[in-house]
């Protein structure tokens, strides 16, 4: 049975890792913890819920549709919300709590628009066929998961290290003033990090509601924390460190419900992190002060 | 709630047309109508809207109309707490019925029940609910009347060697379903694979299910609301196991099928109501809630539907005074003696065996019906 929670476990951790991966992302580049970033999660389930159900569009359509939506929303937050707060030079707590607020209002219009119980993919949607691999039952769906989550992984990471986009990314990770005065559009990247990174978590909202076939207005809310361990342990801003975090958090969290007991999940998953940030108080990757990104 | 002669309250009705009448008997329903046990909720709430509907056709209560105030306590116990307190000293009710659910009626019970308040649930499974005192009563047939009956039919069935299982372990509805379960399990001489929990809102249950699934049991006894355990059957065929589900009340929902469709094929599940049930009191509820809600009645109205002819004919043999405590009290001493034939069949109440020693309330005294589920449905099961 260990193969199969190794599975289980790679599943959740690779869906963990993409989540964190937009957190970290924003964090890096503007320096903010968007805690809307769990709502916008939740807004690309539904997003993609609606479009299969309502358009009668294909997985990967409406996937691609729950992504552009979402990101068009973290444009949105950092256009309407974070901008202004930066062009007035707001102290650091301002706009953390503004995400809240965002957070709450997103999370009640989706109570409104789609009410309270739990919600689900129409099970023809879903990608059918399982097969056994030595004893280990695979979905294809898992497979999907898996696959994607780590092709836009690695999208993501040779973007930021062979383009120029990349580049400039990283440069305003180090000093936005220093990036801007070398000419790079800092306020355009901005907007172009906010995107990605809500697409990002809007991709695992709709991952998740596949995985486990439940889509609520609170989903969010639990994958929020777990994205803020994962960054913190994976060493706030860096990419890396949201990978390994994220599949670090999944496997923990199997393992331990596997071999230890069921109630103990949580528990032993951020008893752990608790213990690494103790050896390491800036995280696996991270580096006090010097760099984000 | 003055008592007046029939012709002055006909009188004082027209009078006050449209007002609220001071012949009406004003009984609270507190039930959850919105969040996650509104499925259950609504439907009480629709059976007792049925069942005052008939009473009042037929000229109330001894010439009393009935009038129900109904609330949301949304499920929380916080809620539940505030909705009882409005209930009892503003709107001055006779008694109340509900919460929902057992957590709330444990936050809440206290409160009518120290008020000297009639509160009566009839949804509320959990172990201990008429230990709050003699106020509570219940007509929700009990977990440890049903949960024997369910799995020892089950083992028969499929003649079950072990089983595994598994609960949530932070609901007071699903934790005490498991304890019975596991006094039965015990008393049954079923051995246990292996014992798994979850929290409430736990969507994952892969690791829990794969651990199952390496115990190799016969079937998996599952106390577990209907949400997640549809989510949990779904998740259990995906990963390969084939061992039938055993359940407790929280199955008794048509949304278990809804969303688990067939992964639940073999399903028992004990049940206090069936609406197959050929008993005329019972067509004549389905054929009355479909002509009136355009639905399917489910097991939660039919006992809310039952409660309020229960209350009724306690009330028959009430004389009320229009002192609201003097009447609450005389409602307290009258409604252990009623007996219905209703929906659920013959009804009848039983005092409570309280843990500590001291006086109880009131708990249902009624057979289960067990069903296997079949084609996504619950078939009522034949022995033959």
């Amino acid at each position: 049975m260990l193969e199969q929670q190794l599975l289980n476990a790679l599943t959740l951790g690779s869906v963990y890792a993409l989540f964190a991966l937009g957190f970290t992302l924003v964090f890096g580049v503007l320096a903010v913890i968007n805690l809307s970033h769990g709502a916008i999660f939740m807004v690309g389930s539904y997003a993609a819920l609606w479009l299969v159900s309502h358009l009668d569009a294909p997985l990967w359509l409406a996937m691609l549709g729950a992504m552009l939506l979402s990101g068009t929303l973290g444009l949105l937050v950092d256009v309407l919300i974070l901008k202004p707060l930066r062009a007035r030079n707001a102290p650091h707590l301002t706009p953390m709590i503004a995400t809240i607020g965002v957070g709450i209002m997103l999370t009640s219009a989706a109570q409104g628009m789609f009410g309270a119980e739990v919600l689900r993919f129409p099970e023809e949607t879903l990608p059918a066929g399982e097969f056994i691999v030595g004893g280990v039952h695979v979905r294809a769906l898992e497979i999907a998961i898996v696959a994607i989550a780590f092709i836009l992984m690695a999208v993501l990471f040779t973007a930021l290290k062979r383009t120029q986009l990349g580049r400039a990314l990283r440069a305003i990770a180090e000093s936005p003033k220093a990036a801007s005065l070398l000419g790079i559009n800092v306020e355009g990247l901005f907007h172009v990090t906010s995107f990605v990174a809500a697409a990002l978590g809007g991709i695992a909202g709709v991952l998740i509601g596949l995985d486990f076939n439940a889509i609520t207005p609170q989903m969010g809310q639990p994958m929020l924390h777990k994205g803020l361990a994962v960054i913190i342990l994976g060493g706030m801003g860096d990419i890396r460190g949201a990978l390994i975090g994220g599949l670090f958090l999944g496997f923990a969290e199997v393992i331990s419900k596997a071999y230890l007991s069921s109630q103990m999940g949580d528990a032993v998953a951020f008893g752990l992190l608790f213990l690494i940030l103790l050896v390491r108080p800036s995280g696996l990757f991270g580096r006090v002060l010097e760099r984000k990104a | 709630m003055r008592f007046m002669p029939k012709s002055i309250a006909l009188i004082s009705a027209l009078a006050c047309a449209g007002v609220a009448q001071a012949a009406d008997i004003k009984i609270g329903i507190a039930e959850a109508l919105t969040g996650g046990a509104a499925q259950y909720g609504v439907a009480i709430r629709n059976g007792f809207q049925l069942a005052a509907d008939e009473i009042n056709a037929k000229g109330g209560i001894n010439g009393n109309k009935i009038a129900l105030v109904i609330e949301d306590e949304q499920a929380k116990k916080e809620e539940g707490i505030n909705v009882f307190k409005k209930l009892i000293f503003q709107d001055k009710v006779l008694m109340i019925f509900g919460p929902t659910l057992s957590n709330s009626f444990f936050a809440a019970g206290p409160v009518a029940n120290a008020a000297k308040t009639v509160v009566f649930g009839t949804s509320v499974t959990a172990n201990g609910i008429t230990d709050i005192g003699p106020y509570t009563f219940r007509n929700s047939v009990m977990e440890s009347d049903v949960l024997p009956i369910t799995v020892a039919t089950a083992t028969k069935h499929y003649k079950l060697q072990k089983v595994a299982v598994i609960y949530g372990n932070d609901d007071a509805f699903t934790k005490s379903g498991y304890d019975v379960f596991k006094k039965v399990l015990e008393e049954q001489k079923l051995p246990v694979t292996t014992t798994e929990t979850y929290v409430k809102g736990d969507v994952d249950f892969k690791a829990q299910l794969t651990k199952i699934k390496g115990s190799n049991p016969d079937a998996i006894v599952c106390s577990c609301l209907a949400e997640e355990a549809a989510n949990i059957m779904l998740q259990a065929r995906g990963l390969g196991i084939k061992a039938p589900f055993i359940g407790g009340n929280g199955f008794n929902s048509p949304k278990l099928f809804e969303i688990s469709k067939l992964a639940g094929e073999g399903t028992f599940v004990g049940s206090p109501w069936s609406n197959t049930n050929p008993a005329p009191a019972n067509k004549a509820f389905v054929a009355a809630y479909q002509q009136k809600f355009g639905s399917e009645p489910n097991q939660f109205a039919a006992q809310g539907y039952d409660a309020l002819h229960i209350a009724a004919a306690a009330l028959k043999d009430v004389k009320l005074s229009g002192d609201i405590a003097a009447d609450r009290e005389a409602l307290k001493n009258a409604l252990p003696k009623a007996t219905i034939n209703g929906a659920t069949g013959p009804f009848k109440f039983r005092p409570a065996q309280t843990k500590t020693g001291k006086p109880g309330g009131w708990d249902a005294d009624q057979k289960p019906f067990i069903y296997i589920v079949k084609g996504g449905k619950f078939t009522l099961y034949d022995s033959k």
